[in-house]
């Protein structure tokens, strides 16, 4: 037997909130890709040592929303040639791919910038199901991340039509069918109904939760409900992602109150919350301000609740959503090229290049509001940082926004080169909060492995996968959090001080939900009779995923 | 677990005498890569196609192993072992060496192809330059709205075709998407649609269209222009217009009232938009026109994409290098240039100083000086029969037909990823195995440790 091949990371300042351990120095050990307890035989030695002294050590990072792979990450690349040119460039070295950045990285260039960033795992947000092929294609040629993403059903056919025919059994079934035929994680809710609307009406949406879908005759009050308690009853590990309806409208903020409400007490987790609470009246720009408070309490009293920010940093990106309408609206506001896709049964999309400037009033409230979130929600394991990369900014901005909730000097110097008027729609001034490391190492792993359900990740305790960042403390938090000193994948070195040194292709996560198979060939007659490819080349064979890790159901 | 979707579907022996039928098999002879074909193999032939149309009954019926080496160095047959060896150093030695075609490969293949181009910071092209290369540069101009096959099928009341000839090109585009589907708001099928032909000479397809406007050949543009005014309601002079366009202008006032008036337009078009007199900024008219119509209803464009994995490589090559098509990656990382970085370029300006060619055939179809020029240079060429490039290569691998003999993924010309049922073995090795044999190598030339 050949004795077993320790790492041992040593005397870092490790920061492991779902451990308790909030800053103390430790000695993490390392075999066979995972966290293990230190070996009881004092003879036993290290293969390697990394010594982390006077270093700060946290789980490896997890993005919970972004947009990274599959169709229309990829059109957005295809489409905005002008920003690459003039971008980044990344030139291929004798251990690594060339690529091109702009804001939408290609794939290789997406694995690596993570990695660099002290990040191990990213979710796409939003994939349609007749592309899960292409996003598991894509996921093979994005490196050193473990993926997964959610897949597109709040505009679904079937699902619309089990709700209006009242068949829960069939939803259900289908929710866990959906899900194991694209080798998904987890359902996730775009503008719900509103997609549909769109694809049969010009400028066509719903207004709020309570209107009716024509043709299926159901709201996306029934939707929401409808899909939480499913995918609920499937015990999964994320169950529902929840991108309310209305968008980036002034006084959508009731519309997001009545979604949490919609829950009735389901789990489930409202995405970008920042572009989803703003007071303001009937579409008009002037009357534009800051609800977080109202939302933010509502969110601290239940706790059936969790929401990722899409904090909006300022400068040039690309907007793509599956929300059609949504393109539609952001198109004719910016007036730039505008790329709209609507897929059969499913979903829609849309995307168009955007700028966020600190001297508009609706962008800087956008960019305080954000901060609001982070700043009012009370319990920092039901918040998640997220860009909604590249909607509101970059990934890469992940560093700035933690100089930003961490220091609130350079918060209010930021505030004070904002359109003046930001000071009175929203608190952000009056706010005092800043956040620990502790609290930082929530927001960005701990608390994301939780919500998302993954019990092997976001900790350094014995059994976790040993996906681990370690930074160089510096006073300037952005400056400290931007190139970590090293990062290490499944037990790997592969990145020191920026330099990439090894390029694991990653797992893909993804769920495998027990569902009554018996609803198959209801799904596969609605099927075979309005989708143009067949049934039996619809579902993404095993083999699309490489490596891939079953996560399991909630217990 | 690891594997990988190459073998998804793999081609089982055929057992002397016996039938074996393939469900569900897809043909990647076109961009409609209909996926119902039901396969009857024999003796490693295909004796029946069931479902496929002319075009696909030639692809599938008439494949054949033709005991061809699988591989050639100066026109002499030769091992694998030397055919890769000798690639790889062709590839290596070059300072400006380009890899061009990819349309009728699976994306795996494909996506090995870009990796060697990143080894060897070389151009890597694929025939998108020479057919919808324009509608590419016109979607990064305008955007696209668009959708996917089966939303024209079930909501596509008002179907317009520009410049394309799909009975001739795509025979199963009318009865599998566009116009015979009897779809979800379309009960009815074909009774439920207008179907409008616009074309500078009377097509075999015309003959489906309820409306047929002849415009004057080279005159798109002007044609495309007429009825993005008259949408905006702009006032014309008739006499102009039918000058420019041959078409009078009640005729466009007429198809403009009938656009605002249905529910789901499509406008499908075809090379000969994209390669005519005007090329992007033709495609730009029509894209932009699609734009304007959903200011009034809902509206979609979509290109009539011809070879079988054309918009596969479009895909591939986008997310690896950020650029659909024509990158150079000579600095080290990937630079976009049409016109410039595009194979009928790089060898018709005499840059290029070694190629490969995979499923294409340059020898038979570019410029006169483009071929002169290939032909001087070291090549190597992977297809799946003899054509006068594999004639010219230094090294000609014969290799396995994708969809026939080889599994993998193949995107529809809306984008729509499916998977390849293959029939039977070949003798030949596959693109995908060749490509990595040869990457193999080049990776230990150039000292990659990726």
């Amino acid at each position: 037997m050949t004795a077993i091949e320790y790492t041992k990371v040593s005397q870092g300042t490790v920061y492991d909130p779902a451990n308790g351990i909030d800053g103390q120095v430790r000695d993490l050990w390392i075999a066979g890709g995972r966290i293990v307890a230190a070996p009881t035989d004092p003879d036993v030695r290290p293969a390697r040592v990394i010594d982390a002294s006077g270093l700060v050590v946290m789980p490896g990072g997890i993005d919970m929303h972004c947009h990274i792979a599959g169709p229309k990450v990829n059109v957005a690349r295809k489409m905005r040639p002008e920003e690459k040119r003039k971008g980044e460039q990344i030139s291929g070295t004798s251990n690594t791919h060339s690529g091109t950045m702009g804001s939408v990285p290609s794939t290789f260039a997406t694995g690596y910038k993570y990695a660099a960033l002290g990040y191990t795992t990213a979710f796409d947000a939003a994939v349609p199901p007749l592309g899960a092929r292409h996003a598991h294609e894509e996921f093979d040629d994005t490196p050193c991340l473990d993926k997964g993403f959610y897949v597109l059903m709040g505009n679904n056919h079937y699902v619309m039509q089990s709700l209006q025919r009242n068949e829960p059994q069939k939803l259900k079934a289908f929710i866990g069918w959906l899900l194991a035929a694209t080798k998904g994680f987890a359902p996730k809710l775009v503008n719900p109904g509103g997609v549909e609307v769109w694809k049969s009406h010009q400028a066509g949406n719903v207004s709020g939760l309570d209107q009716s879908v024509d043709h299926f005759n159901v709201t996306p009050r029934q939707i929401i409900r409808g899909i939480a308690q499913a995918a609920g009853e499937l015990g999964l590990p994320h169950p529902v992602h929840i991108h309310c309806n209305n968008l980036g409208m002034p006084g959508n903020w009731e519309t997001t109150l009545e979604t949490m409400k919609a829950l009735e007490g389901f789990g489930g987790h409202i995405t970008h919350a920042q572009f989803h609470s703003y007071g303001g009246g009937d579409g008009d720009e002037n009357t534009f301000n800051s609800k977080v408070i109202q939302l933010a309490d509502y969110v601290n009293t239940h706790p059936n609740l969790t929401v990722d920010v899409g904090q909006v940093l300022f400068g040039e990106t690309t907007s793509m959503t599956g929300d059609g309408p949504l393109g539609y609206f952001l198109s004719k506001v910016y007036g730039g090229k505008w790329f709209s896709s609507d897929t059969e049964m499913e979903s829609g999309c849309g995307i168009t290049p955007i700028k966020y400037k600190n001297k508009s009033l609706v962008h800087a409230l956008q960019w305080a509001i954000g901060l609001e979130w982070y700043l009012l929600v009370e319990d920092p394991w039901r918040v998640v940082m997220s860009t909604d990369h590249p909607n509101g900014g970059s990934f890469l901005a992940y560093p700035q926004i933690i100089r930003l909730l961490m220091d609130r000097t350079y918060r209010r110097d930021i505030l004070q080169t904002c359109h003046p008027m930001v000071r009175e729609r929203s608190t952000l001034w009056d706010l005092d909060r800043e956040y620990s490391l502790n609290e930082i190492a929530i927001i960005t792993r701990a608390g994301p492995a939780r919500i998302l359900g993954l019990k092997d990740k976001g900790h350094l305790g014995p059994g976790a996968d040993a996906d681990i960042t370690i930074y160089t403390p510096h006073e300037n938090k952005e400056i400290m959090f931007e190139m970590p000193r090293v990062v290490i994948k499944s037990g790997q070195v592969i990145v020191e001080q920026g330099e990439i040194r090894h390029t694991p292709i990653g797992k893909t996560l993804h769920v495998d939900p027990v569902y009554d198979h018996e609803v198959e060939p209801d799904i596969q007659q609605w099927f075979e009779k309005y989708y143009s490819i067949r049934w039996r080349n619809y579902p993404v064979d095993i083999s699309y995923l490489h490596e891939s890790s079953v996560v399991p159901p909630r217990v | 677990m690891t594997s990988s979707s190459i073998d998804a579907y793999a081609a089982t022996a055929s057992i002397p005498g016996e039938l074996k039928v393939i469900q569900d098999a897809t043909c990647t002879f076109c961009g409609c890569v209909c996926d119902d074909i039901d396969l009857t193999v024999k003796d490693d032939h295909i004796i029946e196609a069931k479902r496929a149309c002319v075009l696909g009954k030639a692809w599938f019926l008439n494949h054949h192993n033709d005991g061809r080496a699988s591989c050639h160095i100066d026109g002499k047959p030769a091992s694998l072992e030397e055919g890769y060896d000798r690639a790889a150093r062709i590839l290596t030695s070059g300072r400006y060496p380009i890899v061009y075609g990819l349309s009728d490969s699976p994306c795996e293949a494909q996506r090995v192809a870009v990796s060697i181009v990143d080894w060897i910071k070389g151009t890597i092209d694929t025939t998108t330059s020479v057919c919808h290369g324009p509608s590419g540069m016109a979607f990064q101009g305008v955007g696209e709205v668009t959708c996917s096959l089966g939303e024209v099928a079930n909501r596509g009341d008002m179907i317009i075709f520009w410049g394309a000839n799909p009975a001739e090109s795509h025979p199963r585009h009318f009865t599998r998407y566009s116009l015979m589907p009897k779809g979800m708001f379309l009960p009815n099928g074909r009774k439920d649609r207008t179907c409008v032909f616009i074309d500078v000479r009377k097509t075999k397809s015309a003959k489906a269209a309820d409306i047929f406007l002849q415009i004057k050949p080279r005159k798109d543009f002007e044609a495309l222009w007429t009825l993005r005014a008259l949408a905006k309601g702009i006032e014309l002079d008739p006499e102009l217009v039918h000058r420019e366009t041959g078409v009078e202008l009640s005729v466009w006032q007429d198809l403009m009232d009938r656009m605002k008036a249905c529910k789901f337009g499509v406008i499908f078009f075809g090379m000969g938009l994209t390669m005519t007199r005007g090329k992007h900024a033709n495609t730009e008219a029509l894209l932009a026109l699609t734009r304007d119509m959903n200011a009034f209803t809902r509206f979609a464009a979509k290109p009539n994409r011809g070879h079988g994995n054309v918009s596969g490589a479009d895909n591939v090559v986008s997310w690896r290098t950020g650029y659909p098509f024509g990158v150079n990656h000579s600095r080290g990382y990937p630079r976009f240039n049409p016109g410039e970085y595009t194979t009928s370029d790089t060898l018709a300006n005499g840059e290029a100083d070694a190629a490969m060619t995979i499923a294409c055939d340059p020898m038979a179809n570019f410029s006169q000086p483009a071929r002169e020029h290939l032909a001087s240079i070291p090549l190597i060429s992977l297809d799946t029969k003899e054509t006068p490039t594999t004639r010219a290569a230094t090294v000609a691998f014969t290799v396995a037909t994708y969809g026939i003999n080889t599994g993998g993924t193949v995107y529809r010309m809306d984008d729509v990823p499916i998977p390849l049922r293959p029939a039977f073995q070949s003798p030949h090795p596959s693109d995908f195995e060749v490509l990595t044999a040869i990457e193999e190598r080049v990776k230990k030339i150039m000292g990659i440790t990726e």
